[in-house]
Formats: C-alpha cells, sequence, structure tokens
C-alpha cells in the first residue's frame, strides 16, 4: 500500500521537476531541476528493488554528467542578454513537431494495458549479485560491445579535445 | 517494523549525528593545536581550561556576525547551498559501522545504523553529489574568486573520483562484498585489509584528501589566489556551514578509510583477554574512535607538512598517475585472484 503512495507521490515529483527543467528560464535552474528529477528516477528504482541501479543511477548521471553540465553552462555564462532569439515560424513548428510526438506516445501508451509480458518479473533481479551474474552470464557479448562502444567514443574524445594531430 | 525498532534507530542517527557533529566542532580546535604544536606554538588557551572552550566562543562568534548575503547574487541558491554541503557531509554517516552490535535486554542491537548490501556504492553516490554544495555555492555568490573556486573543486573532485573507484574496485574483489558491514566483520584479528591491498590503501587515502580539499590539494579555497574561493561571499554561521562540512567529510573519511583498510572495530588479541560480548562492542567502537582520532591528527599533520599543489600538479597526479597505479593495482589484484587459473594454462 505504502509503495503505490510512493509510487505516486515519486511520479509527481518526476513530472513536476521535468516541467520545472523546461519552464525554468535560468539554465542553471533547469540543471538543478534535472538533478532532483533523476533524483525521484532512482526512488522508482528503489520501489523496484533495483537498489543497485538506483545508486549507479545517482553516481553517474546525478554525480558525474550533471556535474559536468552545470560546469560548462558556469563556464559559459548563459543569461537573458546572450539569449538567441529564435523566428516566430521555428518556434510554432518546434511546438507542432513535440506536440505530435506527444499524441503518438499517448496513442502507443493507450494500448500499453494490453500488453503482456512474457516473462514473469523476479522481484529479486536489481539485487547486485543476480544482476552480475545475469549480465556475465546471459548478455555478455552485449555487455562487452558497448564497452567497446564506450572505449571508442572516450578514445574519440580525446582525438577531438587534442589541438594538433602530428 | 514494531515501535522499539523505530525507537532504537531513531536513538543510534540522532547518536551518530551529535557525536559527528561534536567531533567536527572539537576538529577546529585540535587543528589549531596540532597546527601551534607542529609549529611550536601554544595554539588556542584562553577560553577555558587549555582553550577547550573555543569551538564553543567561535560557534558563538559565527551565530552573533552579520549576515550578508550579496544583492547580485541568486539569493534562493546562495542559502540552500551551505545547506546542501552540511547535508550530504552528514549523510554518510549512516553505513559505517560504529561497532558489533550491544546484547541488551535479550535483544540484539547493531551499531550500524543500516547495512546496505550497496553501502560502498551509496558512500560513493553522497561523496559524488558532496560537489553540488561547493558548485551551487560558488556560483550563486556572482563572484569570479567564487565561481573559480567552485570549478576547481569540481574538476578536482571528478578528476579524483576516479582513481578512488577504481582503487575501491580492487577491495571489491578481495572481499567480494558492497556490504560496509560485512566488510568490517571481515577484517576480524590481524586481517587488515591493508595487508592485502597496501597500494590501493595509498591510492584511496590521497583521493580521500582530495575529496574533502583538505592541503596538500586545498586549491578549491587557496588564499593567495582566490581569496577565500568558493566561499568568498559567505558570512556568519553559512561560511560556519562550509568549515563544519569539511571537518565532518574529514571525520567521516578517517571512518571510512579505518573501516575499509584499517580494520573498523577490530583490533588483534582483544577476544584473549575480554569475553564478555557487550565489553567487545564496546571495546570495539573505542577502537574505531582511536583509529578515526589518528586519521584526522594525520589528515592535519599532512597540511601542516606538504606545501599546495601547483594545478596542474595535482591534474597531472589525478590522472597520470594516481588512475595508471590504480588500474595497475586493479589488474595485479586479479591477477592474484585468478593464480591457479593462469598457472594451470601455462603448466599443461
Amino acid at each position: 500500500m505504502i509503495t503505490t503512495y510512493l509510487f505516486y507521490f515519486l511520479s509527481f515529483l518526476a513530472i513536476m521537476f521535468g516541467l520545472m527543467v523546461v519552464l525554468s528560464k535560468n539554465p542553471i535552474h533547469s540543471v538543478l531541476y534535472l538533478v532532483l528529477c533523476f533524483f525521484t528516477i532512482a526512488g522508482h528504482y528503489v520501489l523496484l528493488n533495483a537498489q543497485f541501479l538506483a545508486v549507479v543511477h545517482v553516481i553517474v548521471y546525478s554525480g558525474a554528467i550533471m556535474v559536468l553540465f552545470l560546469f560548462v553552462i558556469m563556464l559559459l555564462n548563459l543569461n537573458k542578454e546572450t539569449e538567441p532569439h529564435k523566428s516566430l515560424w521555428l518556434k510554432a513548428s518546434a511546438a507542432v513537431a513535440s506536440g505530435s510526438l506527444l499524441v503518438v506516445m499517448v496513442a502507443s501508451l493507450k494500448g500499453a494495458s494490453t500488453i503482456q509480458s512474457t516473462n514473469t518479473f523476479n522481484p529479486s533481479i536489481g539485487l547486485i549479485e543476480n544482476l552480475g551474474t545475469t549480465l556475465f552470464k546471459d548478455f555478455l557479448l552485449p555487455f562487452e560491445v558497448s564497452s567497446v562502444l564506450l572505449l571508442a567514443a572516450m578514445v574519440g574524445a580525446v582525438m577531438l579535445g587534442k589541438k594538433s594531430i602530428k | 517494523m514494531t515501535l522499539g525498532y523505530f525507537i532504537y534507530k531513531l536513538i543510534l542517527v540522532v547518536l551518530v549525528f551529535a557525536v559527528t557533529l561534536v567531533i567536527a566542532m572539537y576538529s577546529t580546535y585540535a587543528e589549531r593545536k596540532v597546527a601551534g604544536f607542529l609549529q611550536d606554538r601554544l595554539g588556542p588557551n584562553r577560553a577555558g581550561w587549555f582553550g577547550i572552550l573555543q569551538p564553543v566562543a567561535d560557534a558563538v562568534k559565527l551565530f552573533m556576525k552579520e549576515e550578508m548575503i550579496p544583492s547580485v547574487s541568486n539569493r534562493t541558491l546562495f542559502i540552500l547551498a551551505p545547506g546542501l554541503s552540511l547535508l550530504t557531509a552528514c549523510m554518510t554517516g549512516v553505513v559505517i559501522p560504529w561497532g558489533t552490535s550491544l546484547n541488551l535486554f535479550g535483544a540484539n542491537y547493531s551499531l550500524q545504523v543500516t547495512d546496505l548490501n550497496i553501502g560502498i556504492l551509496y558512500l560513493f553516490g553522497v561523496v559524488s553529489i558532496g560537489v553540488y554544495g561547493i558548485m551551487i555555492g560558488g556560483w550563486a555568490s556572482n563572484n569570479k574568486y567564487s565561481l573559480l573556486g567552485a570549478m576547481r573543486a569540481s574538476s578536482q573532485m571528478i578528476s579524483y573520483e576516479v582513481a578512488m573507484g577504481i582503487s575501491i574496485i580492487a577491495l571489491i574483489m578481495t572481499t567480494g562484498t558492497l556490504s560496509v558491514g560485512q566488510i568490517a566483520a571481515q577484517q576480524h584479528g590481524w586481517h587488515w585489509n591493508i595487508l592485502v591491498q597496501p597500494l590501493g590503501c595509498l591510492i584511496f587515502v590521497v583521493c580521500a584528501f582530495a575529496e574533502t580539499n583538505r592541503a596538500p590539494f586545498d586549491l578549491p579555497e587557496c588564499e593567495q589566489e582566490l581569496v577565500g574561493g568558493y566561499h568568498t561571499e559567505y558570512s556568519s554561521m553559512k561560511m560556519g556551514f562550509y568549515l563544519f562540512a569539511e571537518y565532518i567529510n574529514m571525520f567521516i573519511s578517517s571512518a571510512v578509510i579505518s573501516t575499509f583498510y584499517f580494520g573498523g572495530y577490530n583490533m588483534p588479541f582483544v577476544g584473549r583477554f575480554v569475553h564478555d560480548a557487550n565489553a567487545l562492542a564496546l571495546l570495539g567502537v573505542v577502537f574505531l574512535f582511536a583509529k578515526i582520532f589518528f586519521g584526522i591528527f594525520f589528515f592535519m599533520w599532512v597540511r601542516w607538512t606538504i606545501p599546495r599543489f601547483r594545478y596542474d600538479q595535482l591534474m597531472n597526479l589525478g590522472w597520470k598517475v594516481l588512475i595508471p597505479l590504480s588500474i595497475l593495482n586493479l589488474v595485479l589484484t586479479g591477477g592474484w585472484m585468478m593464480r591457479h587459473e593462469i598457472l594451470s594454462v601455462f603448466i599443461k
């Protein structure tokens, strides 16, 4: 019972903070609301008994990626004066495009209640032992391939960061 | 989830919180006394016996001072930031096992607030969000020195978190658990982790210095270059919060280092002399605090011994020395753990 209330509470917060990210005028405020939004999503993971995922979510997104975002935005010193002004038809087309995306997503979610999951949900899958076993036994190849992908991204970032390539 | 359980946890949390604050308070006194001792001075000796009331006097002074909020700053974030800094500093105490367990009135009371099965990751997560307090404070002050201090703090903490994380992974490999309580329990007697992971311990201690922004890594508040760093614009108790958060972080890092590498509440040969379980548990708490106090003294000792790094030296040390060393440590640990499998490949 209490988990249901917590679910609705966290969902409300997540949506509210998500809206605040978009609606805030100040980019620093947007980043901070996004961090709060990530915390509520970590709370959802805890409700699903996926503690490892929750804490890794906090470490990676809130602790590393958003700190870098904040870092860059603070150094750029964005404010109202430097804000680029878009033309009206660009704004209108953006609103139409994202509005139709919203319609598509709502329409696809409308039929989601009839979808039956084929696997039964294992509530202990989020615990670190089970997650490790699953990743390194059942999904070993995708796991290793994704690590190669990250390595490629890292090497690419270093290459782009170099001033001159000899 | 009975009421008794709830009350016991509540008492434990309040106790941990109170002890943390008192130790942080007296760390300011100890810092000045240790500095005095190392520089052949007396240190504070006016307020009370041997200056023992000095922290109280300091706290009263900080509370009574005029509070200044710069008119151009971002008011909400400016007020929020020191509180955030203190909050994240206090959050880590819950997963540290302060002792084994006490047996009172036929029930067992563990001296650890909660033994999360991802305790180490929880610690790491709280440390990684600890940087927000400094960053927001530095930015909201609307002062270039504050902003530079905050930038330095965040890049320093992100850089040293990598080496710290890799050295912890090597520790997790040898202990086989992420629970801080189990790591402490495994180090019974002489099985301290520093004997298994000496290099990992060294890397972790160096990174802990950098994460707490203590000398020789105190570049975020480097007075000669940045006035006061990220808390230049802060006055009164808001600045007190930042200083307090630093001392709490120092206390918690000493507790974490003691628990991870120096046996936590364990002490060899104690079990031979003391047989009562409750007395042993209480002695464990005493030993843990003795180790923590030595750790805090070590932090201060280093501060007054080693001069501050230059910023490029700091980054070189982090990225070009500590990270390769920690990866080497990881590989060596893995190789040693799999030595039979590796040898059997060559022998056959």
